[in-house]
């Protein structure tokens, strides 16, 4: 009959606004400053430094200045000054570090080549959009002070990707402590080999002799 | 105004005392112009307030039916308040009058800027002639029906005004579309109410409202709407009603996807404000004859509910109405301008003739009772169903249900 059809239409809309109120499938809206949305973690727009502790960002960035990233960016929005003196890195080793690392985000187009080519995992993507500012000069133009967010941030927005960078430079730190242990014991072994000493007796001496006889050759880990 | 018995209820009587305690004291032709004007300025403000609420309570309700909250971020001013963004209608109001007040080069002046306080002034004067309660019509006129309704005709007068003015085919366009419309759906309104004065016996709002007091077996109000050629009428006076006011889905004139803004292309600022008003004051207006008309005027539903006051009870029906135009505008898509006609003219303008005879019989037989009343109300209804079915069949045969068919895969 005529009008069913409307009265059917009428019925859709009445569910929909009674729905509305009670059932949170239907009503889907965030109220974004209030609450916000869990992005993705796949979502990247700028890329920050990472440091490895948040207590001391400046003194922990992964960053060695090697200005890979800056001749890499395609809109060359990266600007990186080397550091004069070096100072150790997280695994003790002596680095340069950034005097200057500015990037800004006005000309950045997001393509994270600089992530890609970065072999220190010390440049990653960032998922902060609120950065808009009053000025577009200075307010875009992020110094390193900007960029350093710690590891433990880079945890929570790429938690499968920091797993793994930390799984691998875990993986290479052992590789490279056990490898200068093995050139340590090399080391040690050479220097023991022109004594004629009974083989049997320099092998059970050789094990507690090994850490002191590298222990001057590392810097006294902090 | 009719004679106030002092044993009517204090709150029926609550505006006239506190009118009468504001004037007096006056003499008499001063008083009866003070008593006039407080009477517009009342209008004006409850009517205008209930603008300016009604479009947030839309926005809010088609976006709860879009399955969104809605306008809900307004502050109240000074105290960051965010009540249900009630501060939303002032927020717009500041913003509409603080706009630019743009007057096209080629346009033509004069009428440009009266077109919409033509608009404005025909459909406030409407107003006029409703009984908001018992002692509450601001003009009692003999023939108040047929006055609503030639000044309701006017508003498309300033639409059309407004379209010529604006020198702009879209806005020239929306204009004939308006003009199309009116005349396709001014017939079937009047046609609707028709019955109500033959079987009322008058023109006169008041009489109307007069002729539908009482119960039946003591709680069916006497409405025109319960009875089978009232809820025709009814209806068509809805459907009409929706259409005069350019209203979803009939929202021809100003139809966004076609023609930008149809009439109102043009006009900015205060001068489209002016237009929006004027489009709810119409509703408004529509929606306050169609309660004097079919459902029973002020009176109240139940007889144990007489107690309330009679203009709470107009308030209550008007707010109902208002809320259904918008759970329509909600539901419904907009028609195309043939479909449009095609409806008026081969559908509602018939059924509303028909309706008309069948009120012609219904007032024939009202002296019909026991057995006799049953047969008429089956008669009557068979009346109106009938040609309702079978013109209905005919109207949409060949269009619904419609086939979908998708190219072999």
């Amino acid at each position: 009959m005529l009008g069913s059809g409307l009265l059917q239409g009428l019925g859709v809309t009445a569910k929909n606004f009674v729905g509305s109120f009670h059932d949170p499938a239907r009503l889907t809206t965030t109220e974004y400053p209030e609450v916000k949305t869990k992005l993705p973690e796949a979502y990247r727009n700028f890329p920050f430094l990472v440091s490895e502790n948040a207590t001391d960002p400046m003194g922990t960035l992964r960053c060695v200045a090697c200005q890979i990233c800056e001749k890499e960016c395609p809109p060359q929005c990266i600007f990186i000054e080397k550091s004069k003196d070096k100072k150790p890195d997280a695994t003790g080793k002596l680095q340069l570090f950034p005097a200057v690392f500015d990037i800004d985000v006005s000309v950045c187009m997001s393509c994270q080549i600089c992530v890609e080519v970065c072999p220190f995992d010390a440049i990653k993507m960032d998922q902060d959009f609120e950065i808009a500012t009053t000025d577009r000069f200075t307010g875009l133009m992020l110094d390193k002070h900007a960029l350093a967010k710690p590891n433990s941030y880079f945890h929570e927005i790429h938690p499968t990707d920091a797993a793994e960078v930390d799984g691998r430079l875990a993986a290479e730190r052992k590789a490279a402590e056990e490898k200068a242990k093995a050139a340590a014991a090399a080391k040690a072994a050479l220097a023991a080999a022109p004594k004629p000493a009974p083989a049997a007796l320099a092998a059970t001496a050789k094990p507690p002799a090994a850490p002191s006889a590298e222990a001057p050759k590392t810097p006294p880990a902090a | 105004m009719s004679a106030i018995a002092a044993t009517e209820p204090f709150l029926e009587r609550a505006p006239q005392l506190l009118r009468d305690a504001a004037t007096g004291f006056l003499p008499e032709p001063w008083r009866w112009l003070v008593n006039s004007l407080i009477a517009i300025g009342v209008i004006l403000a409850v009517f205008g307030t209930l603008f300016a609420f009604l479009t947030l309570a839309e926005r809010k309700i088609l976006g709860r039916v879009q399955n969104r909250p809605g306008p809900n971020r307004t502050p109240l001013p000074f105290i960051k308040i965010k009540f249900f963004g009630l501060a939303q209608p002032f927020a717009d109001g500041v913003k509409s009058l603080t706009k630019e007040d743009i007057v096209p080069r080629d346009a033509d002046q004069v009428l440009h800027f009266l077109a919409p306080v033509v608009l404005l002034a025909f459909s406030i004067i409407t107003f006029a002639v409703i009984p908001f309660g018992r002692h509450l019509v601001p003009v009692e006129l003999d023939a108040g029906v047929l006055y609503f309704f030639a000044a309701g005709a006017a508003t498309e007068l300033a639409v059309f005004m407004a379209g010529w003015a604006s020198h702009n085919k879209y806005s020239l366009l929306a204009a004939m579309r308006a003009l199309a419309q009116l005349i396709s759906y001014e017939l079937p309104l009047l046609l609707a109410w028709v019955p109500v004065v033959l079987v009322a016996g008058s023109l006169s709002t008041t009489e109307i409202v007069t002729a539908q007091a009482g119960w039946k077996f003591g709680f069916l109000p006497h409405w025109y709407v319960f009875t089978p050629w009232g809820f025709a009428g009814f209806v068509i006076f809805i459907v009409a009603a929706l259409a005069e006011s350019n209203r979803s889905p009939f929202d021809l004139p100003e139809a966004e996807s076609e023609l930008i803004a149809g009439h109102l292309t043009e006009y900015s600022g205060f001068k489209y404000a002016l237009f929006f008003m004027a489009e709810y004051f119409g509703m408004i207006a529509l929606s306050g004859m169609a309660i004097t008309l079919f459902l029973g005027g002020w009176r109240a539903p139940l007889p144990f509910l007489e107690w309330i006051p009679s203009y709470a009870w107009f308030g209550a029906k008007l707010i109902v109405l208002l809320l259904g135009f918008i759970w329509i505008r909600a539901t419904f898509p907009r028609l195309r301008m043939d479909q449009l006609t095609r409806f008026a003219w081969k559908f509602l303008v018939p059924l509303a003739l028909i309706n008309l005879g069948n009120a012609a019989f219904w007032s024939l037989t009202s002296h019909w009772t026991g057995a006799l009343q049953l047969i008429r109300w089956a008669v009557s209804l068979v009346l109106i169903v009938g040609p309702f079915v079978l013109m209905g069949r005919k109207l949409s045969a060949g269009v619904a249900p419609r086939v979908y068919r998708y190219a072999p895969s």
